[in-house]
């Protein structure tokens, strides 16, 4: 019986404390007729080590590919201490810290976690995470239409440069509120949002503009400026930012004159690993004045009876277990330990580590783009600068490109043909700190043999797949 | 209970109303609400310029605990709130009747002061609460 | 101490970011950061030492009794981590293409087939990150059922005055108004008043059975009828989908969609707050509405179905595949329990629950529902002890911490005046429970001879009772460097 310690014994001793004549006798509250057979379906139970056999088998079966994909997900290197610290059973097995006395490890940990988030951000203040980036940004987007009392704008402006998923996500969650986005076009030739299509925009009711820095392209935005106009246009600025990339790019706090009114990301890049696609975290910043429309747990620093410095749980009264219907979002539960992971995370690399990191990939984007763009018919397609992260052109077709790479334990990027048709044949790629020259060589030689089968007269050699 | 001052004007969901003669009101919270809601963390105030209907919330007073809409008790456009609750919520804990006032209201139908009940009667509204 | 006042300048984990500097010659000095950020500057042994440090602050389950009712605290098997944190699980890329994730998809379309098998659902969508997404979820489908239908005058949501506060929330953030259905004195819903409410207007009613009072609705059957009646769907909040694993299934009992908390019933760690997962399932009607992605089996293959090939579907609620290393755990544990297992945890959960309570009874507690079987939890009233003896559930909650034993829920369901919700959970053993009964008879006693003992607990954690109306007015959300001040 897993995890079952009653012995016959015990189970006898306590019906008998109950007075019932045996364990089905609990159930006779429950109406016979509704009672459930024997779950055919679910298989038998298993021993770990049986359980551990399946699992290996199934973890080996997807391999470990050469990845070059980033596109909202980034292999970063963890520290070992990371992993090791958060799954402490008293970080992995304790609930959310609603006993504070009983709590202050977790309480103080996220007290820290939003001292970095903001110190990284430059905002004032920071939640401790929702569930993903997307999702973040779209109680970004609610927040910023509740804070928007005295117009009640519910439209938004979105850049198509956005995440795609991101897209997808804010749409899902906003639509049923009544929140229309609007999406604005970017320019083709820079891969920046069209400043030109923002113009005419200008002077309408909108409760937000989203700017993501970098954009789904890799391409930084003009950041100032895109703030500077949401401001003088009455609405507010909503930051989309890669935690690992504030290291080294102007931090939204500090976007234009008055800096970005909101900042939310994905957290992932932070001591997550790509996992799948989760648990990641969402993290959520914002200006002191709208702490009370932000969504989530906050944690704030006290004192207790004697004068000693405590945390707790704070602000509660926005939240769904008191404020019921009225809650700034539905969330309780958000993404603990990836946030326990991620404190960790930052503690290790600091500020010094974090931009080592950010200027690798830098680095190794530029390196994979430089080297891949010697082959016939492969280039970047926007001129925007990058952090890293590109869009190249193919000259083939990029499902093709893809799947014949793969085939050679290649992930050569993510495929931009069905969300953006109007970039042709376009593949998004990046590059870590993790892919070393090997890698990269590695990639150049696979995606040469293929250019060659696939574009040149067929060759005389018979290639080795 | 017998503190409740006569010279104002009371709904049933704890808010006073004083009328100030001049086709304004003033708008607090009871002693008595108050005190069910513990220690005030925050007012979350209405825009000056914004108009109300009588029965519509139009504020919020937070505790550690919970959360409580204030209705206005009359109808008309907000002309002045309190703005050193901002700083002081606490203010309306120690003097709920006086200095911890939330709101006036230009009166749009001064008939909406004859539908509130006088100190007695709010006491009674009270007294069948609890 | 924070990590950050144990910082000093110029101090790193050498080990941890790459030796090499690169530079960042393409991008343009308008980007770049002018000031790097303000944070911690520490060696690797010193944040080792400091995390440590603090998570031995922290109760849990590994360290303590945890009978936080409604939380489902139990035993999350060390099993459920190794094999999930395995290479090739780690290394998957979210967008890797459907050759290089035959194994993972491999493990999520067979916890879609467990969960409906479980539940009684005809489809299930793994994708909602938490109970409250997946009841988002569950109400944007019935909200998209209803508008297909063209039937889009339903604005009204009905929820039990004992909800859990995420019910009212979801079906707002959903576009519904709220309508409290009031709870009858014997804990179930009263059945009169919801006949009272229903209408042209009921888009659907959100429960949870057991009910959040820890009692099973008996009267579900005809709720359902009079529910689907009136042209209205059931949700089913799976919160306490825990006390019925394995004996009677929410899709047998009429509900028309439901959501499952695996970091309940499916064992996944809490973390201190999350990740959870909130897979929904639903009835053949709702089908075609579930949110994205979800596997399907292609002959020999694993296939992922999304916005392409399921246009009806309410959309997709997180950038990937929602929590896929806490799906990865619930399979595991699914596997590791197999069927026989499933009906034990209903089972064992209920004879802990049910024998606490008799033995809490005997020892002079109240019961809120005296007249009721327990399911897997049970609701305690101390409203006597409050007005005999001054001490109220908080300062019992309190008091328990000084004996290592994590306080159950206080105040919730709010209806019940000074509550306390206790859980056991079936990974209990009779010896541990005993020992709780031990405990809270000795802080019976001390309400009885030293009340100010139990008041002023605790008196033997890290920090003493908090100022919380201190940490509301005078916020302090984040340390600021004491050299820079306020930036």
């Amino acid at each position: 019986m897993p995890f079952i310690p009653h012995t016959e014994a015990d189970i006898q001793a306590m019906l008998a404390t109950i007075g019932a004549p045996d364990i089905d006798a609990l159930f006779d509250e429950i109406p016979p007729a509704l009672r459930c057979g024997e779950l055919e379906k679910i298989p038998q139970g298993m021993s770990e080590m049986e359980v551990g056999r399946l699992m290996n088998a199934r973890a080996r079966q997807d391999g470990q590919p050469l990845c070059f994909i980033g596109a909202g997900a980034y292999d970063h290197h963890i520290p070992a201490a990371v992993w090791q610290l958060a799954t402490r059973g008293e970080f992995y097995t304790s609930y959310t810290p609603y006993q504070a006395e009983a709590s202050q490890g977790t309480l103080q940990l996220l007290y820290e976690f939003q001292s970095m988030m903001t110190a990284l951000t430059v905002m004032d203040v920071s939640n401790t995470s929702l569930y993903d980036g997307a999702s973040a940004l779209a109680e970004a987007v609610l927040m910023a239409v509740r804070a928007n009392r005295k117009s009640k704008s519910k439209r938004i402006l979105l850049p198509r440069s956005l995440h795609p998923a991101y897209r997808r996500v804010v749409h899902a969650i906003v639509r049923n509120q009544g929140i229309t986005l609007v999406e604005l076009p970017f320019d083709m030739e820079s891969g920046q949002t069209d400043s030109l299509v923002l113009e005419q925009y200008a002077g309408e009711d909108f409760a937000a503009l989203v700017i993501p820095q970098c954009n789904f392209f890799g391409v930084l935005e003009s950041v100032d400026e895109l703030a500077d106009w949401a401001h003088a246009n009455r609405m507010l600025a909503i930051a989309v930012a890669n935690p690992v990339a504030l290291a080294v790019l102007q931090p939204p706090g500090e976007w234009g004159e008055q800096g970005a009114d909101i900042c939310c990301g994905e957290g992932q890049p932070l001591g997550a690993p790509l996992a799948s696609g989760g648990p990641y975290f969402g993290f959520l910043t914002c200006t002191r004045k709208l702490v009370r429309q932000m969504p989530g747990r906050i944690i704030g620093r006290t004192v207790d009876l004697d004068g000693k410095t405590g945390y707790t749980l704070t602000l509660q009264a926005r939240e769904q277990h008191i404020r019921r219907s009225k809650a700034t979002s539905n969330i309780c539960t958000n993404q603990g330990l990836m946030v326990t992971a991620a404190t960790i995370h930052m503690s290790l690399l600091g500020a010094q580590g974090l931009e080592r990191v950010a200027a690798a990939c830098h680095a190794n984007t530029s390196k994979l783009v430089k080297v891949l763009s010697a082959l016939p018919g492969v280039g970047p397609v926007f001129k925007g600068a990058v952090f890293h992260e590109r869009v190249l052109r193919l000259p083939l077709e990029t499902k093709d490109a893809l799947r014949s790479l793969a085939a050679h334990n290649v992930l050569g990027g993510f495929d931009l043909s069905a969300d953006y048709p109007e970039l042709g044949n376009a593949v998004l790629v990046c590059a870590t700190e993790m892919r070393s020259d090997e890698d990269i060589e590695q990639y150049r030689s696979k995606l040469e043999r293929v250019i060659n089968a696939r574009i040149q007269t067929p060759c005389q050699l018979k290639p080795d797949w | 209970m017998s503190d409740t001052p006569s010279e104002l004007r009371y709904a049933k969901s704890h808010e006073w109303v004083k009328n100030e003669g001049d086709g304004t009101v003033t708008i607090g919270i009871t002693d008595h609400a108050q005190e069910l809601l513990g220690d005030l963390v925050f007012v979350d105030m209405p825009e000056v310029g914004d108009n109300v209907e009588a029965g519509s919330e139009c504020a919020v007073v937070e505790s550690v605990k919970a959360a409580s809409d204030i209705y206005s008790p009359v109808s008309g456009e907000i002309i002045a709130v309190n703005e050193a609750l901002d700083d002081a919520p606490e203010t309306i804990n120690d003097d709920a009747f006086g200095e911890g006032w939330i709101f006036k209201v230009k009166l749009s139908d001064a008939a909406d002061l004859d539908g509130l009940l006088d100190a007695a009667g709010y006491d009674a509204t009270v007294a069948e609460e609890t | 101490m924070l990590i950050f006042e144990k910082s000093r300048t110029g101090r790193r984990a050498t080990a941890q970011a790459p030796l090499q500097k690169a530079d960042l010659e393409g991008l343009p000095q308008q980007f770049r950061r002018r000031q790097s950020a303000s944070m911690p500057e520490v060696s690797e042994m010193q944040v080792v030492r400091h995390y440590t440090q603090l998570s031995q602050k922290n109760f849990s389950i590994d360290t303590h009794f945890y009978p936080l009712g409604s939380c489902t605290m139990k035993y999350n098997p060390r099993a459920s981590n190794s094999l999930a944190s395995l290479p090739g699980f780690l290394a998957r890329h979210p967008l890797a293409p459907d050759t290089h994730s035959q194994g993972f998809m491999g493990c999520m379309y067979d916890l879609q087939e467990m969960l409906k098998e479980a539940t009684g659902m005809s489809a299930v969508s793994l994708s909602p990150a938490a109970g409250a997404q997946g009841e988002f979820a569950g109400v944007a489908m019935i909200r998209a059922y209803h508008d297909a239908r063209g039937d889009d005058a339903r604005n009204e949501i009905l929820v039990p005055d004992a909800a859990h506060g995420t019910n009212p929330a979801s079906a707002v953030m959903c576009g519904y108004k709220v309508r409290e259905i009031p709870t009858g004195a014997d804990g179930d819903i009263d059945v009169e008043a919801l006949k009272g409410v229903l209408g042209p207007q009921t888009a659907g009613i959100m429960l949870t059975n057991p009910s959040t009072v820890g009692v099973f609705e008996r009267r579900i059957k005809e709720i359902a009828g009079l529910v689907h009646a009136a042209g209205g769907l059931l949700y089913y909040d799976g919160a306490n989908l825990n006390a019925i694993l394995g004996k009677v299934r929410p899709g047998d009992m009429g509900f028309d969609v439901i959501h499952i908390n695996l970091h309940k019933t499916f064992s996944t760690p809490h973390g201190g707050g999350g990740p959870g997962a909130g897979p929904v399932g639903v009835s053949e009607r709702l089908e075609p509405y579930l949110p994205v992605p979800m596997v399907a089996q292609d002959g020999e293959d694993y296939v992922w179905l999304t916005e392409d090939n399921r246009p009806e579907s309410i959309g997709r609620l997180s950038a990937f595949a929602g929590n896929a290393g806490v799906l990865l755990r619930a399979y595991i544990y699914a596997r590791l329990l197999g069927r026989d297992g499933m009906h034990r945890v209903a089972e064992f959960s209920t004879l802990n629950a049910n024998y606490l309570l008799k033995r809490l009874t005997d020892a002079g507690f109240d019961a809120a529902y005296p007249q009721r079987r327990a399911s897997h939890e049970f609701i305690l009233t101390l409203k006597r002890q409050a007005r005999e003896l001054g001490v109220n559930t908080m300062d019992f909650a309190k008091r328990l911490l000084d004996f290592g034993v994590h306080a159950p829920t206080t105040y919730f369901p709010l209806l019940v005046p000074e509550c306390l919700l206790i859980e056991p959970t079936e990974t209990e053993a009779q010896d541990e429970l005993d020992r709780f009964v031990d405990i809270m008879t000795t802080i019976l006693q001390e309400a009885q001879n030293d009340p100010e003992k139990v008041k002023s607990a605790p008196h033997d954690l890290p920090v003493r009772r908090l100022d919380d109306v201190r940490a509301a007015r005078d916020l302090d959300l984040a340390w600021r460097s004491k050299a820079k001040g306020e930036r």
